[in-house]
């Protein structure tokens, strides 16, 4: 896979969204003609490959995928989210047929990963606009450091503030590994169509993005935001998570804005008291 | 032993359940989260299908006949994770009889 060009990797400010939400998502990036053709490749099945295989190697077999995944906007954001050359976990295609009875329970993928400073990204793609009626995909933004296994969080039918996914046709979206999400209830007379990527990372995910606006205000602005669903005081613990895989990404550890890290870690070792006033020393004696 | 508790058929009565997430462990803090079962099976709530709750806290649902029937524990954080994120914490069982 060549290097994206600067002006495709992702900024701070974006990375910094991604933190935050778990999700990164991308309106209409991929084009029409794509999308127009994306229902009988997805219909046909895309060729499966091993685990772990390199990006590079994963699609040779399937024009299509390989197109989806150069898009310049796409290499862009894999690049600053995983690194360069990252390994395909797997992929699937994702079928909610029209007036599909079920939806699929809240869940995480694959197992508990409670990783602070690495994390795979999945890959969405959507070639039709999707309607409410057809049941996009419900997320739920800053769900993914919640430490869940799988489907436990079945019981949570709704949350305040929930993201259900209606999109133009050749959306993209990037989900954090952790991130809690469904298949919602297809009422509409269309089937849907997702295609799915799982990326793991081979580097380690420090500063793989366009650092140039690293400090810019709007990064904290992002990284402190709070969501509906969160309860006061776990909410507070949200935001010392994010700073801590913030500082995990950026390799700087004194980056806290907000104090969340800094206030309870701070354990002085300095000692200033002057050994008169302890009252455990033995007194003074006169000098002669 | 002869049991004189009415069986479901015999009273026709079945259990509405609605689980409300609220935003701190006080009954009247505002809902964050919701669910809801339907013993009738005349409604079919499921993932996904509202983004507005049914209350704005859990003391409009009591207000409205909800009887409360389970409120989760306080429990402190086991040492060593008290930073750590999991589940939602304030969850409140209600039910109706119809």
């Amino acid at each position: 896979m060549p290097h994206p060009h600067r002006k495709h990797l992702l900024s701070s400010v974006q990375m910094a969204h991604f933190v935050a939400t778990g999700a990164l998502r991308m309106d209409a990036v991929v084009p029409d003609d794509m999308n127009r053709q994306a229902i009988e490749v997805l219909k046909a099945g895309i060729p499966g490959v091993p685990y772990g295989t390199p990006l590079s190697e994963a699609f040779v077999d399937s024009e299509f995928v390989e197109r989806l995944v150069q898009l310049p906007e796409v290499a862009g954001a894999i690049h600053s989210l995983v690194g360069p050359e990252p390994t395909v976990d797997h992929h699937a295609v994702h079928i909610r047929k029209a007036h599909e009875g079920e939806a699929q329970n809240l869940h995480g993928d694959a197992i508990i990963d409670v990783r602070t400073d690495a994390f795979d990204v999945q890959l969405m793609y959507y070639p039709q606009d999707v309607t409410l009626e057809m049941g996009g995909t419900l997320s739920v933004p800053g769900s993914h450091l919640r430490r869940t296994n799988e489907s436990d969080t079945g019981r949570y039918q709704n949350l305040r503030g929930q993201t259900r996914l209606v999109c133009p046709a050749g959306t993209v979206q990037f989900l954090h590994h952790g991130i809690w999400h469904g298949g919602r209830k297809n009422d509409s007379d269309l089937d849907r169509y997702m295609f799915k990527i799982r990326f793991n990372p081979t580097v380690r995910q420090v500063r793989l993005w366009n650092t140039d606006d690293l400090y810019d205000e709007q990064v904290a602005a992002e990284l402190e935001q709070n969501f509906p669903w969160y309860e006061n005081a776990t909410g507070r613990l949200e935001k010392y998570n994010r700073i801590k895989l913030w500082q995990a990404i950026t390799g700087d550890d004194t980056y806290d804005p907000n104090y969340w890290v800094t206030r309870v870690s701070n354990r002085p070792q300095r000692v200033v008291t002057d050994r008169a006033n302890n009252p455990h020393a033995s007194a003074k004696k006169e000098m002669a | 032993m002869t049991s004189t508790a009415e069986t479901p058929l015999q009273t026709g009565l079945r259990q509405q359940v609605l689980v409300l997430y609220l935003a701190s462990s006080a009954l009247d803090a505002r809902v964050v989260g919701w669910s809801t079962y339907d013993g009738t099976g005349e409604t079919h709530p499921t993932t996904g299908d509202s983004d507005v709750p049914p209350y704005e806290t859990g003391l409009d649902a009591l207000k409205d006949g909800w009887r409360l029937f389970q409120a989760s524990q306080l429990n402190p954080p086991y040492p060593g994770h008290e930073y750590d994120v999991s589940f939602l914490k304030h969850e409140f069982f209600f039910e109706k009889l119809v």
